[in-house]
């Protein structure tokens, strides 16, 4: 006979200010096997906890049932305070009546009535819990970052810091990301790469951290402590051991007229090219799409060939394959970063028709002194000088339509103030206007470096948004835009117009997130474990996030929260065990027909099949083909057990059957 | 045809070749044709039948007959064929231990669209063009082909064998087929007319297990219906609308994986139109994974056990709920 306690948490307010937990504990006591039914109010202190430990021994209770808050908040520190008690922890049942009841419900007697049938569902699942025993698994001591921004080669450097080795994977030809591109940086107006080049060396030189340039995550598998990655080298065309970055080959070569994509596009570089002049690894990339030799498919063909001529260290090899890296790691974080959004829906700023307006990570490079134009600011057009500058804030952020992003990209309104002032500063003579909805400078230092630039700066600062941008045969641009606090139509006719771009996850982040079988918000922003307690891990164990892929962030965030990252993978590794979830899968033999639908759907590959002699009802033996589950592999998800169609896989702690006696117990 | 293939199963069987052959037998009424086991070419002369009633699908018996020993002859039409390879595909049979010879349809005839019409007592039948002479204990009656077609025949939707050791006759194509307009006249239901017609047709069910047991996607070693422990036995027994659940069930269970044999229909006693429960299945897999023929080939991976990026977001069940 089972002897369930029933513990009903008020959560102070949380859930008694709309569950009666009075009643729920009363009606509760009258279900089967229910020995002891109270409420406390707060169950997951110690005094609460001491409640749930002293029943258990006083009752002798074979199950307890926790109605409170999500299983996410507190469902380990109940098993914990059952198993001192002496309970097997997996007898413990969380019926979720915060959450999933009195948060979303206004009405008591409804909400009271739901968390009695919740109470009542996990004392029917509670009945058929069996006791479950942990097992353990190793865990490879090494990190991967996915991403070398800021983000992921702090992250990187200060797990290697700690001892791991660590990989960082970059797609680009060098790693530094956004920042290398960017001219200086807010608050303080130091130079982006004055900063950001030391620590991108620092990752080069030190001998835990390998970086894997032009290079993507191709394959993951595995689980927290025991993934294995497959990373694909893309092929260069240049030997990274023995290029020297000396650059003899991009002045070699013929094919000057690829679009840079470092600046944007805003000038053109060689086929082969070094990114910029710190690049890191600086070694040499030939650009397939544009190199004369490579474009013609034959290799062996004698055209061009001559970058391979001037290279005096033999670095060059058309021949040169992808290549595939597999490795062990304990721990993962994502550091993909963004991207400014595409422009091509915003006709009204004339962004496709006229090069004299650029968005911001483009006025980036051309005021910066490696990008195009030196760091002398000139127009796009005519290369002269722009005298009037309209800056255009919020392009595609807190947009309501389906045009551009619904959230604020936070970082825009500093970096104009920055550009704004930074023009104002070198270029006294041209005039700036910021249209703006808010202002929004929260951070430290951050509201006085905005108002340095109305105040010492004179920047125009206009509420209000601009309605059209239209190039004007002089040369000029129509900027017609409406001030809400003078509630007038302005028209300004303007030299160069700046559009700060809403800034979203980089393309690649969606696929990574499916492979690493992590949770996205509806933007592509990665979802994190808890919004507030657990803002650098996701859901999935052993994922780390780390910088804008998680959200916008400037650099000082995203630093912080890279550093966040690397401290919970070293938390991580420096484990030399983890406990494994005993919530398996395990397949009845019996009735497996042997179809292979769960070992096809099983992300962990926990399943294989076997041929097994079986004992026939007519004294005969068969040979069958039945499922075969590591529980070591397997990581409890379920989708095997639904993808079954004979219902031979079943899952403990969630099998079949206690899932329909919740059900049973909610339809009753 | 039915010359053709004895000769064939005589001539395998004398061979070596096969030990036994699976085909079909005359049942209690001329049209009561009956899946056979024959081990002789005596017993061949004696039973076997292949004629224009023919219809029923031998894949589903090599389940079992395919790991017994030694090697047997099935004769299968294109239809049927499917069924084979599906169940190839979720390793259910002994592909070494079978022979398949392919044979034509040709269109069967479903005696109860016969009886339908009147007549009784029904001792053969014979094409001759468009029409259908048949004898019966009262004399010889005559009405159109197409009207005493199966319903199965009516809507085929493939002419090619996918798989075969060897072909008596030509090959066929895959054709269009019209099989997808009644699911889109249901579609265009209200909820509520929707579920008083399957209501209606599915209150007629005697839970017969004829539909299952001549499934060839129900195979399972112990079917969750007939396993006490599975919870779902005991349920569907509970009451008349969880009777007709059952059938609902049964086609999530054969769902990605039903190849439209139309078995079930054909050997439903009350008439249900069970294959549009199927069809349904296969016609939304169709239009959210793409295209997706269950048993045209042996590797292909079954959209609903395999994940990819463009799959539909589990929004859709919300989105389509929508009237």
């Amino acid at each position: 006979m089972q002897r369930i306690g029933v513990f009903v948490c008020h959560c102070g307010t949380n859930i008694a200010a709309t569950v009666d937990v009075k009643a729920v504990a009363e009606a509760l006591s009258h279900e089967p096997g229910v020995v002891i039914s109270q409420e406390y109010q707060y169950m997951c202190s110690e005094a609460g906890q001491n409640l749930v430990k002293d029943a258990i021994k006083e009752y002798n209770l074979t199950g307890v049932v926790v109605c409170s808050c999500s299983p996410r908040m507190h469902e380990n520190t109940f098993r914990k305070a059952a198993a001192s008690a002496g309970l097997n922890p997996y007898l413990v049942e969380i019926a979720n009546i915060r959450e999933q009841c009195s948060w979303i419900h206004k009405d008591i007697a409804t909400a009271t009535e739901k968390a009695v049938i919740l109470g009542k569902a996990a004392i029917a699942k509670v009945h058929l819990n069996t006791p479950l025993t942990a097992g353990e698994s190793p865990v490879a001591k090494r990190a991967l970052v996915i991403g070398g921004g800021i983000a992921g080669i702090q992250t990187a450097l200060d797990i290697a810091e700690a001892g791991f080795e660590v990989d960082i994977v970059e797609k680009e030809a060098t790693i530094g990301g956004k920042m290398a591109q960017i001219d200086k940086t807010f608050p303080t107006l130091d130079c982006a790469a004055c900063i950001l080049t030391p620590k991108m060396v620092e990752a080069l030189q030190n001998e835990k951290i390998t970086i894997h340039s032009y290079s993507e995550v191709s394959a993951v598998k595995g689980f927290v402590g025991n993934f294995t990655a497959t990373i694909k080298k893309k092929r260069r065309f240049v030997d990274e051991t023995k290029c020297t970055g000396c650059g003899l080959c991009t002045e070699a070569c013929p094919m000057k007229k690829v679009p840079n994509a470092f600046n944007l596009g805003l000038n053109n570089r060689s086929a082969i090219y070094i990114p910029f002049a710190q690049a890191v690894p600086k070694v040499a990339t030939i650009d397939p799409n544009y190199c004369l030799k490579l474009r013609k498919g034959d290799v062996n063909d004698k055209v061009c060939g001559k970058c391979a001529e001037a290279c005096t260290a033999g670095a060059i090899n058309y021949h040169q394959q992808d290549e595939y890296i597999e490795q062990k790691y304990g721990a993962i974080v994502v550091a993909t970063g963004f991207n400014p959004i595409n422009l091509d829906k915003y006709d009204e700023f004339a962004y496709n028709q006229c090069p004299d307006v650029v968005t911001s990570l483009e006025l980036e490079r051309l005021m910066n002194a490696a990008g195009p134009n030196g760091g002398t600011l000139l127009r796009p057009s005519d290369k002269t000088h722009p005298h009037k500058i309209v800056f255009v804030q919020c392009v595609g952020s807190r947009c309501d339509d389906s045009k551009g992003k619904p959230y604020c990209s936070k970082i825009c309104c500093m970096y104009t103030a920055k550009h704004a002032m930074l023009i104002r500063e070198k270029y006294p003579d041209t005039e700036v206007y910021v249209f703006y909805i808010d202002v929004r400078t929260p951070g430290k230092n951050f509201d006085e470096f905005y108002r340095r630039a109305v105040e010492q700066y004179n920047v125009h600062y206009i509420k209000g948004m601009v309605g059209k941008v239209t190039p004007k045969a002089d040369g000029t641009i129509d900027v017609q835009a409406s001030d809400l606090l003078s509630n007038e139509q302005l028209h300004i006719d303007a030299d160069m117009v700046v559009l700060a771009t809403a800034i979203e996850p980089d393309k690649t982040a969606r696929p990574l997130a499916t492979m690493l079988t992590t949770q996205m918000d509806t933007n592509d922003f990665f979802t994190e474990a808890h919004a507030k307690l657990r803002p650098v891990e996701s859901a999935t164990a052993g994922i780390f996030l780390s910088g804008a892929c998680q959200g916008p962030k400037d650099i000082p965030e995203t630093v912080a929260q890279a550093s966040a990252a690397a401290s919970k993978a070293i938390g991580l590794l420096v484990k030399d065990s983890i406990t494994c979830n005993p919530c398996v899968a395990h397949s009845n033999e019996l009735m497996c027909n042997g179809c292979s639908a769960c070992e096809k759907v099983c992300p962990y590959g926990a399943i294989t099949y076997q041929d097994k002699e079986f004992r026939m009802p007519d004294r005969t033996t068969a040979i069958r083909r039945v499922a075969n589950v590591n529980p070591a592999v397997c990581q409890g998800c379920g989708a095997c057990t639904v993808a079954c169609p004979s219902g031979a896989m079943d899952l403990n702690g969630f099998s079949n059957s206690q899932i329909m006696a919740e059900v049973d117990a909610i339809c009753k | 045809m039915q010359e053709a293939i004895i000769s064939k199963a005589k001539q395998l069987l004398a061979d070596g070749t096969v030990n036994r052959v699976i085909g079909w037998k005359k049942g209690e009424f001329a049209y009561d044709i009956t899946p056979a086991i024959f081990e002789s070419a005596e017993e061949i002369d004696a039973d076997f039948v292949y004629d224009d009633f023919t219809s029923a699908n031998v894949s589903k018996y090599l389940v079992k007959e395919s790991k017994k020993e030694g090697k047997i002859l099935a004769f299968l039409k294109p239809c049927d064929t499917y069924s084979l390879n599906q169940l190839i595909k979720e390793h259910r049979v002994n592909r070494e231990n079978i022979y398949v010879v392919g044979i034509s349809g040709d269109g069967k005839l479903d005696a109860e669209k016969i009886k339908a019409k009147g007549i009784t007592g029904i001792t053969g039948v014979k094409k001759d063009g468009d029409t259908l002479k048949i004898n019966t204990v009262y004399g010889e009656e005559t009405m159109p082909v197409a009207e005493a077609m199966s319903n199965k025949c009516l809507s085929c939707k493939s002419k090619k064998h996918v798989i075969y050791d060897e072909l008596i006759g030509e090959d066929g194509e895959v054709i269009e087929s019209d099989r997808f307009d009644m699911v889109e006249k249901l579609e265009n239901m209200t909820s509520q007319e929707r579920y008083d017609f399957w209501r209606n047709e599915l209150s007629k069910c005697i839970r017969c297990n004829a539909c299952r047991n001549v499934c060839p996607a129900c195979t399972c070693e112990n079917c969750v219906f007939d396993n006490p422990d599975s919870a779902v036995q005991n349920k569907a027994a509970a009451d008349s609308f969880e009777e007709n659940m059952f059938h609902i069930i049964r086609a999530f269970h054969v769902a990605g994986r039903c190849t439209d044999c139309g078995e079930c229909s054909r050997v439903c006693p009350q008439n249900i139109p069970l294959h549009l429960l199927n069809r349904k299945f296969i016609k939304d897999i169709n239009s959210l994974y793409g295209e997706y023929q269950a048993g045209a080939d042996t590797i292909s991976k079954a959209p609903l056990n395999d994940y990819t990026q463009d799959d539909c977001e589990a929004s859709i069940v919300h989105e389509r709920g929508v009237e």
